[in-house]
């Protein structure tokens, strides 16, 4: 295999790890922080797919479009979670 | 192409870090720490080294545009997150619960 399927390989790896953590989660923010990396590392796995199909300028739009809605997503929960005062535990 | 293939396998190693301390570290503020730091500086190295594997392009200008989102945006979000943590009562592991001589996290 090429360098980059080998790359391609251990960020899927790294992408299915937290979400043992988003199962488990103790608390409601564990789980939020779980879902955070698993968004980052599809940004990352969505370029690097483009990148081996030989279409990175289609797929580097959709990369822009997935980080922004993590980031909204994100930021949209922390404040509902801190104006609604979610459970401590 | 040794810059870029170098700094792509950083950028994997970084990414596998951040993911095993989410996992394993034992409190959400370490947790936190953990997916915020490994995981920017990851993303940063491995979209800089598939700019330079592309070459000079439209869609390198974009992936160089994704970095400096991300290195703004994640660490943001993360924050908002611990801030409505500390707002609910959300208190730090201890050193002696990790001792296992106080009450369990």
């Amino acid at each position: 295999m090429s360098f980059l399927q080998w790359i391609t390989i251990f960020v899927a790896i790294s992408l299915a790890l937290p979400f043992w953590r988003v199962a488990r989660g103790f608390t409601i923010y564990d789980r939020m922080v779980g879902i955070s990396v698993v968004g980052t590392n599809t940004v990352i796995l969505i370029c690097l797919v483009g990148q081996i199909y030989g279409r990175i300028d289609m797929f580097v739009d959709i990369a822009i479009a997935y980080a922004m809605l993590n980031f909204s997503g994100g930021l949209v929960m922390a404040k509902y979670l801190d104006t609604t005062g979610g459970e401590p535990r | 192409m040794f810059v870029a293939k170098t700094l792509m396998v950083i950028g994997t190693a970084l990414l596998f870090i951040a993911a095993i301390g989410v996992n394993r570290l034992p409190d959400f503020y370490t947790r936190a720490h953990a997916a915020t730091k490994p995981d920017t500086l990851g993303l940063i190295s491995l979209m800089l080294g598939l700019s330079i594997y592309h070459g000079f392009d439209l869609s390198s200008v974009k992936m160089l545009l994704i970095v400096v989102f991300v290195a703004l945006a994640n660490p943001a979000a993360t924050h908002a997150l611990g801030k409505a943590a500390i707002h609910n009562g959300l208190l730090p592991v201890t050193l002696k619960q990790l001792r296992g001589e106080g009450e369990k996290p």
